[in-house]
């Protein structure tokens, strides 16, 4: 049984067939790729739904709301105000119509490797519900502390607002604020502090448009 | 065919192992094996996509002159790894977020481009299949052990997260000890890691073929 084939090598075929077998062959891996693509994209946004509410909960110890976070959604196209100059979402949740909190996705620029993106979920009467991390590329063992699965860094920021610490404060203990450091990481906290504070006092000039503004799809509101 | 069966498995295996012998495909495995989990989510992922690419390259080998196999190659491995990228999203949306970037980077594996040129351009479908599952598997156990070594010596716990990869509750795997060697799991350790999985490959290499050796010696006298 020989299973090697010698002659099929050797041909030399026109530049026509050539590219007649390369497009047949693009065309069937793009039908391939399509219909993975239909059968996997409800799976996929349930996922990002659940993903989403259960993201959503770190940043919001002991927050109670009632409307569906999708229905609540705002997307901010840079510039806009707040840290990152990637679009900014911004999820309100009220209870009984009336504004309880927001949660922030923003992203904190001046990491040690790449952007950080960061939730922030802020009370409306402008104390810190909560902080969580969902993206960096920190150096694993020392920046990636900020990650709450690995430290109780975060906690630290619940119940946090400008008034206490007074916004002058707000920086690591070795720059004279008061918030912990990560010992051998000092380039990470710095950047997620400093992206906290700028969302606070985003929040806090633009409380009432931010809940008054229209949910998704017409992002351009929002002065 | 059945021997020759075995030969495929063992090459893929052992012989000509992508991680430890050929040294191809280094990017992923340097970079992914920080857990056992990881390990084995890519391994899988790798071995599903070399095992395809395979069978589709060999099922086509008519068509693909050699003039045009490079862009085929690339098609081809492309196009699986978008698909088994999507069925990650959908089916194991932790594990997905948990490698990243390092899903779509199989793409960029040369291990999978290097068995398609050698081997699957000029076999028959069934063998192809075989060697692309041995090599992929061969491909898959390398991640699997590098992920539990770097695991259990920079974090001392093994088995961590499973549920990424087999649903249910988040689980924390076997403790074994605190705090961990931080080295093991930062990109020195995974160097450090490989080198003594390939410097062990060959000491079991030698030692074997030194028995063989002293058993033939005995036979002749």
């Amino acid at each position: 049984m020989n299973d090697v084939e010698k002659g099929s090598r050797q041909r030399s075929p026109s530049a026509w067939s050539s590219g007649l077998v390369l497009a047949a062959a693009a065309a069937v891996c793009t039908a391939l790729v399509a219909v993975t693509q239909r059968l996997t994209a409800p799976r996929i946004a349930e996922n990002e739904m659940a993903y989403l509410e259960q993201s959503l909960r770190p940043a919001l110890a002991g927050v109670f709301y009632d409307n569906e976070l999708a229905e609540s959604t705002l997307v901010l196209a840079p510039p806009h105000g707040l840290p990152g100059n990637e679009p900014a979402i911004i999820y309100r949740l009220f209870s009984e119509e009336q504004p309880v909190a927001a949660v922030f996705v923003v992203t904190a620029r001046g990491g040690y490797a790449g952007p950080i993106r960061l939730l922030i979920g802020v009370e409306y009467s402008g104390e810190l519900a909560g902080v969580h991390v969902l993206e960096h590329q920190e150096t694993p063992g020392l920046g990636d502390r900020i990650e709450a699965s690995r430290s109780d860094w975060l906690t630290q920021f619940e119940e946090a607002s400008l008034e206490s610490p007074p916004r002058e404060r707000w920086a690591i203990r070795r720059d004279g604020g008061e918030f912990d450091q990560i010992t051998g990481a000092s380039v990470t906290p710095r950047a997620v502090i400093r992206a906290v504070k700028e969302t606070l006092i985003y929040f806090e000039s633009n409380r009432d448009s931010v809940f008054a503004a229209r949910a998704t799809g017409d992002t351009e509101q929002e002065q | 065919m059945n021997g020759e069966t075995l030969t495929h498995v063992k090459t893929g295996l052992w012989n000509e192992n992508p991680g430890l012998v050929q040294l191809l495909g280094l990017c992923p495995l340097l970079a992914v094996t920080t857990t056992f989990v990881n390990g084995l989510g890519l391994g899988l992922a790798t071995m599903f996509v070399l095992t395809c690419s395979n069978a589709l390259v060999s099922a086509t080998r008519r068509f693909i002159y050699s003039e045009i196999r490079i862009p085929m190659y690339v098609l081809i491995i492309a196009s699986l790894v978008t698909c088994i990228e999507l069925i990650f999203e959908a089916w194991f949306p932790a594990l997905d977020r948990s490698l990243g970037i390092f899903l779509a980077l199989i793409v960029t594996n040369c291990a999978i481009t290097a068995r398609a040129e050698v081997f699957a351009s000029r076999n028959r479908v069934v063998p192809s299949v075989i060697d692309g599952m041995a090599m992929g598997a061969g491909f898959a156990l390398v991640l699997c052990a590098l992920g539990a070594f770097r695991e259990l010596l920079g974090q001392g716990s093994i088995l961590a997260r499973m549920d990424m990869l087999f649903g249910g509750e988040t689980m924390r795997g076997l403790a074994l000890f605190d705090g961990g060697f931080l080295l093991a799991i930062l990109p020195p350790g995974a160097f450090f890691s490989l080198a003594l999985a390939v410097a062990g490959k060959n000491a079991i290499d030698r030692r074997r073929k030194r028995m063989h050796g002293l058993l033939a010696a005995r036979q002749l006298s």
